[in-house]
């Protein structure tokens, strides 16, 4: 497994040089200081959402459900249409940037507690029930956002609309160190659960027979999830299907059940993915198609071919 | 020794243990039978702290459940549920591995390694060690997950019908395997049962439960009779004697 992870981490230099140097003209100060930050973005966000896609799939023990179908971005989007609503375009687009992040991390961190607490509780540590739950709250939340839409003016409306859809080539590169300190708080809380994370896939009874609770564990990925979401929705907007193009990739190239071997791979093939593809796209068919077309078209077949396989 | 004390417990306001208590000394092998919805998977599940206490109180070892921490607990209780369908792709030797995680949490050492590599051969799983579990029979599955609770070398085993879905050779050659286990390690092993025959055979003690509660507790061969199936299965049968073992023909 190390060998193919230092593959995998041989691809990403070969991509990050690529996406540096490809079609670079004039002083390299001004090259790595144009392309270097929107780099450190797309890395920042294949880490975040293949982290939260893996680590979601573990608590679930499904490997075709992602954070999004919890409706964790859609909260994102509710939430920046709600202050865009109530404080109006400019007022909102004078806020500075980092206050919106982290205050949309710390909201979606206190709805997914009060979620899971309250239906935890309701339900009887039935997690199956509180994702369906989930689902129909995204369903809510992305009918009240298309509602908030419905009464603002246009040019709210276009400050909400340009937010609803990932953007790879328009990244908001001034959050980058707030995005960056948020992903490496929750980086390591996840590294150091790795070994806790190989355990749960057990199933519950076991789990807690070798003395990890799966509904502390449970609690604490969602939180964790909640911040790498709003991480990479921050970034560069809501992607849907891009974390499980990214864990379904992992799971073929590192047939191991250890998270010490998954998350890095997860972190590598989606940086690769995301780094490697703008470089095509931007440098070689010069911006023809957006990136984030492609993945989320590879990314839905990948999700209808996981699908019909399971109902074989 | 497990204690139980004065246990009830409701689902959705039904009741389905009535002021449960129970002395399970230390070393044995326990069957607890009944009929469906008798409330034995329940009492396993509270004495292995899967669900919690309503009322009552259960020690193990005076380690009160619900006061003593998971971490604790495991390296006293190890429990195998009906299901043992698990998520991720595993090998054999993957599974047996992780009874060591209460010790060493993810991280093993080579006394670790030396352990596993016993009980596979023990277990007979060693040629199947590299296979992964879904590629396996119910029965070689369900050895892999008793190698499992055996390197978790806790003095307590509890197991909810293990034998269903294994045939009479699997399910003869795992009930050899937990005697073997309580007669050379010493340990304690509470298992469910369906089937009487089994209980007779292998069982130091049955506990017969009905509509929640302890209706009958003994020796096998003082236990199992003709009232037992008649008061608590509610089935006429006859029972006989075969080398001083009481079976009951079916």
């Amino acid at each position: 497994m190390c060998v193919r992870i230092a593959v995998l981490a041989g691809l990403l230099l070969v991509c990050c040089a690529a996406y540096l140097s490809l079609g670079a003209r004039g002083d390299w100060s001004f090259v790595l200081a144009f392309r270097g930050p929107k780099l450190a973005a797309l890395l920042l966000v294949g880490f975040a959402v293949s982290w939260a896609t893996l680590i979601f799939q573990t608590i679930t023990e499904n490997r075709i459900l992602t954070p999004n179908i919890m409706g964790f971005d859609a909260l994102y989007l509710l939430l920046l249409a709600g202050l865009v609503w109530s404080l109006g375009a400019r007022t909102y687009q004078d806020l500075p940037a980092q206050g919106v992040m982290a205050l949309n991390a710390g909201l979606m961190c206190g709805a997914s507690l009060l979620l899971f607490l309250t239906l935890m509780r309701s339900s009887h540590g039935d997690l199956l029930r509180m994702i369906l739950t989930g689902v129909t709250l995204a369903v809510l939340f992305r009918s009240l956002t298309s509602y908030v839409q419905r009464v603002i003016d246009p040019n709210e409306y276009d400050v909400v609309q340009a937010a609803s859809f990932a953007r790879f080539s328009n990244i908001e590169t001034d959050l980058l160190t707030l995005a960056a300190l948020f992903s490496i708080g929750a980086g390591t809380m996840v590294w150091r659960m790795r070994h806790r994370l190989d355990v749960l896939p057990l199933g519950p009874v076991l789990s807690t027979s070798l003395g990890e609770s799966p509904q502390r564990a449970q609690w604490q990925v969602l939180i964790l999830v909640s911040v790498l979401v709003s991480v990479s929705t921050a970034l560069v907007g809501p992607v849907a299907f891009f974390g499980l193009l990214v864990t379904s990739l992992t799971y073929l190239v590192i047939p191991s059940p250890r998270h010490g071997h998954l998350l890095p791979a997860a972190a590598l093939i989606a940086s690769i993915t995301l780094v490697g593809g703008q470089t095509v796209l931007e440098r070689i068919l010069n911006f023809s198609t957006p990136l984030s077309v492609v993945i989320e078209f590879t990314g839905g077949l990948i999700f209808l071919f996981l699908l019909l396989r399971s109902l074989r | 020794m497990i204690d139980i004390k004065n246990v009830s417990h409701q689902i959705a306001g039904r009741p389905i243990l009535t002021d449960i208590s129970l002395h399970l000394d230390k070393g044995g092998l326990i069957a607890l039978v009944g009929p469906n919805g008798a409330g034995k998977s329940t009492l396993l599940s509270l004495i292995a702290r899967l669900l919690p206490l309503q009322s009552g109180r259960i020690s193990i070892d005076d380690l009160k459940i619900g006061e003593t921490t998971d971490d604790i607990l495991a390296r006293k209780l190890a429990v195998l549920p009906q299901d043992l369908s698990v998520a991720s792709r595993l090998s054999v030797r993957d599974v047996v591995g992780f009874g060591r995680y209460p010790y060493h949490k993810g991280r093993p050492g080579p006394d670790d390694h030396d352990r596993v590599a016993a009980a596979l051969n023990l277990f007979n799983l060693a040629e199947f060690a590299e296979r992964q579990l879904e590629t396996l029979s119910g029965g070689q599955r369900q050895r892999a997950f008793v190698a499992m609770a055996y390197v978790q070398d806790t003095d307590y085993l509890l197991l909810d019908e293990p034998l269903n879905n294994l045939d009479i050779a699997a399910s003869r050659a795992l009930m050899a395997q937990l005697r073997a286990l309580v007669r050379t390690r010493r340990r304690t092993v509470v298992i469910v049962l369906h089937d009487i025959n089994y209980a007779a055979a292998y069982a130091d003690r049955i506990v017969a439960l009905k509509n929640g509660q302890v209706v009958v507790d003994g020796a096998p061969d003082r236990v199992v009779n003709a009232s037992l199936l008649r008061d608590v299965f509610e089935t006429e049968a006859l029972v006989s004697d075969v080398e001083g073992r009481p079976v009951v023909l079916v």
